[in-house]
């Protein structure tokens, strides 16, 4: 099962790395992390994606609260966030009418596309991972050369009562 | 506001915790710690290694049920106190370790004496500190202290860097600090409670077991009201050996790989658990899957993340476990509701003792496990404080030394750190000096940190070291007799030190004790003379630890002695 995990936390040195030594110790899995300071510069916010069954999901988000530099953990549900990931590609550009071909699979799926070359371009997709999963396997035929993601990051929609 | 150095700043920040003991080992990167500590009216116990410090400071922790402090250089120093910051963390005991670190601008450059401490205990503490400036100081100490004993207890590490010892500051003492990731308090759920009792009172065969968290939250009065009123069997994890008198009728002893046989039989055919303050580890309840097979668990923890971590419960009440039994108590008794002694459970549990008591078979050998403790119960006062090592020693206390006292029982479960239980008697005694204390050992154990004797004579804190020696490490020999086919390898110690010899090379007494008679008699003489004495006493190398639940196993399959 695959889970979003939200998780508010002290802006200090040393908790990414608390976080995932957690992780690693407990023999958690973590999928994806990203990290940044939030709209309140004392905090960061971490997003988690992990692959666990019910129950270690359950000890994911105990042992996560326990831990005394973690403010708020929060399990998101999907169908109530919004989540995406940042993902860069360096695509093989093999003949000229590849720039073409690309940049219109790129439009399809509102990619931008960074930077054209004789032999590659660069393009940046953001989307959910199933669309990102979807893009690479129509895009993967040309040659990927290289490939960076940030991670999931998710918020809850709506605030407050309307959450 | 007070100018001062971050050095005294540290040493006026213990002192306000209570803080009157620290035990430690100076070095190049705490001598303004120690420095300060010269001035200070905080009392310095000198250890010969570090490891000492921290079981010390353990043992004074459980026994005080508030920080005990341990210093100790960087580098070697710090790493030397690791086992001892992992053995608290592991039972849940709190402690302050502070080591020294490089001077900051040296951090991260392979120092002399430089470990990153900070890096190397972060799964095994509750919390670490390194402050960067001195200023900070003040308020990382209250913090330290109230993390450290609050909500479930542990470790807690403050890394000072050489120079923020020495950086003087305007310092400010807070009185109390919040830290806002940290809720240790919290109120114990009043209808999961009543559910609880509903639960209890409508099973057929309920059984309690009381975990180390009664021991820790001191809740003894409450369950053994509770025990009485339900007329309910106790048993305890190893860990809460103790937590309810074992002389008391409904008392059936410690459960687990060890575990008293009238005890692993009767957890094993309850149909209803009453869990206080115990994480149900495997060495106390077998394969987690087997033991919540046909019971209904009730889990009282302080910590929520112990509910559903090994076992699925039915009913969870989060909250500490004096509180939570105190309310349990109340609504009990305005409800009226009691049960009486005369059920076919009761009555099948009391049959089972019996028949475990009078036809358990024991070693032979005149100084068999069973009568020596026995012996020593006799001779030992029940408010004594008394310690084990790691080892087969460990476990016949366990079987055969029962504890009258709540409370008064302290081992080192969780991690089962031979060398524990020499320096954290010594703890103990620094924690209640009116208090005889004991340490019962092997000479395995007692080996990894004897040249605590120094200190205990010295510092005038004398224990009593009962020596069950077995001239092996006779868990590994047991273990490679029972499963490796007597294939013994590294187990044998060859009667090798004298430890008489060894007791007077220090200037402790030394006694060695080769009948029960003499067991008898040297506890006596060590009570009497109330120098730190050893206690030599020969046993039979052969001597297996009897019932035991092989690893892996159910309490259902328990072997016992044939």
């Amino acid at each position: 099962m695959w889970s979003i995990i939200s998780v508010l936390v002290e802006n200090k040195p040393g908790v990414l790395f608390k976080i995932t030594n957690l992780f690693r110790s407990r023999n958690f899995n973590i999928d994806s992390i990203s990290v940044g300071v939030t709209e309140n510069p004392e905090f960061s916010k971490m997003t988690i994606t992990t692959s666990a069954d019910e129950k270690q999901l359950n000890q994911i988000i105990k042992q996560l609260d326990k831990l005394i530099d973690t403010v708020e953990v929060k399990l998101l549900d999907e169908r109530k966030s919004i989540y995406r990931e940042l993902v860069l590609m360096k695509i093989k550009v093999s003949k000229p009418s590849d720039i073409m071909e690309i940049t219109d699979l790129a439009n399809a799926f509102k990619c931008n596309v960074h930077d054209v070359r004789k032999s590659s371009m660069v393009i940046e997709i953001t989307a959910t991972p199933d669309r990102i999963d979807a893009f690479e396997d129509l895009i993967k035929g040309y040659g990927i050369l290289e490939i960076a993601r940030t991670g999931i990051c998710a918020l809850e929609r709506g605030y407050g009562n309307e959450s | 506001m007070e100018r001062m150095s971050g050095a005294r700043s540290l040493m006026v920040a213990l002192e306000k915790e209570g803080a009157n003991i620290v035990f430690g080992l100076p070095g190049g990167a705490n001598l303004p710690i120690y420095d300060e500590l010269y001035k200070s009216n905080i009392r310095h116990i000198l250890v010969r290694h570090e490891q000492s410090a921290s079981h010390m400071a353990d043992g004074f922790g459980r026994v005080s049920r508030r920080p005990g402090v341990c210093f100790a250089t960087s580098g070697p120093g710090a790493t030397n106190i690791v086992t001892g910051i992992a053995t608290a963390q592991a039972d849940s005991a709190p402690m302050i370790a502070v080591t020294g670190q490089v001077p900051s601008k040296m951090i991260g450059r392979d120092a002399f004496q430089e470990s990153d401490i900070i890096g190397i205990t972060n799964p095994i503490v509750k919390y670490a500190f390194q402050p960067m400036n001195a200023a900070e100081i003040p308020e990382v100490v209250k913090k330290a202290f109230y993390i450290s004993s609050t909500g479930r207890p542990g470790p807690v590490l403050i890394d000072v860097p050489k120079d923020v010892q020495q950086n003087e500051a305007e310092m400010v003492f807070p009185s109390e600090v919040k830290i806002r990731g940290y809720h240790p308090w919290v109120d114990p759920d009043v209808r999961e409670i009543e559910r609880a009792i509903d639960m209890l009172f409508t099973s057929e065969r309920p059984i309690i077991l009381a975990g180390g968290g009664v021991i820790i939250s001191g809740a003894f009065a409450e369950l053994q009201s509770i025990a009485e009123l339900l007329m309910i069997p106790v048993v305890t994890t190893f860990k809460g050996k103790g937590s309810f008198p074992e002389n008391h009728p409904l008392s059936l002893g410690p459960i687990g790989m060890h575990g008293h046989a009238e005890a692993n039989k009767m957890m094993v055919e309850a149909d209803c658990v009453l869990a206080c303050g115990s994480r149900f580890s495997d060495r106390s309840v077998g394969t987690f899957e087997e033991f919540e097979r046909h019971l209904k668990i009730i889990h009282m923890d302080v910590d929520p993340a112990e509910i559903g971590k090994n076992q699925t419960t039915n009913v969870a009440v989060v909250g500490d476990v004096r509180a939570s039994l105190r309310i349990m108590v109340k609504m009990l008794i305005q409800k009226a509701i009691k049960r009486g002694g005369d059920n076919p459970w009761l009555k099948h549990v009391n049959e089972t003792r019996e028949y475990f008591r009078q036809n358990l078979k024991l070693h032979p050998h005149p100084l068999g496990a069973a009568k020596i403790l026995r012996k020593l119960r006799e001779v030992l006062p029940s408010q004594s404080i008394v310690t084990t090592e790691v080892g087969q020693h460990q476990m016949w206390a366990s079987l055969f030394f029962d504890v009258i006292h709540p409370g008064t029982f302290f081992s080192s479960t969780g991690l089962g750190t031979m060398g524990w239980g020499f320096p954290a008697a010594i703890g103990a005694k620094a924690a209640k000096p009116d208090v005889p204390v004991l340490d019962i050992a092997g000479e395995g154990s007692f080996n990894m940190t004897e040249n605590s004797l120094a200190v205990s004579v010295l510092d005038n804190l004398p224990v009593i070291v009962f020596l069950m020696n077995n001239f092996s490490l006779g868990m590994v020999a047991q273990w490679q007799r029972t499963f490796y086919d007597r294939r013994m390898i590294g187990i044998d110690l060859k009667n090798c030190p004298d430890y008489v010899k060894v007791a007077e090379a220090y200037g402790a007494q030394g006694i060695r004790a080769e009948t029960i008679e003499d067991v008898g008699k040297a506890v006596q003489t060590a009570l009497k003379s109330n120098v730190t004495t050893v206690i030599d006493i020969p046993m039979d190398p052969e001597e297996d630890v009897l019932p035991f639940v092989a690893p892996g196993t159910s309490l259902k399959d328990m072997i016992l002695p044939s």
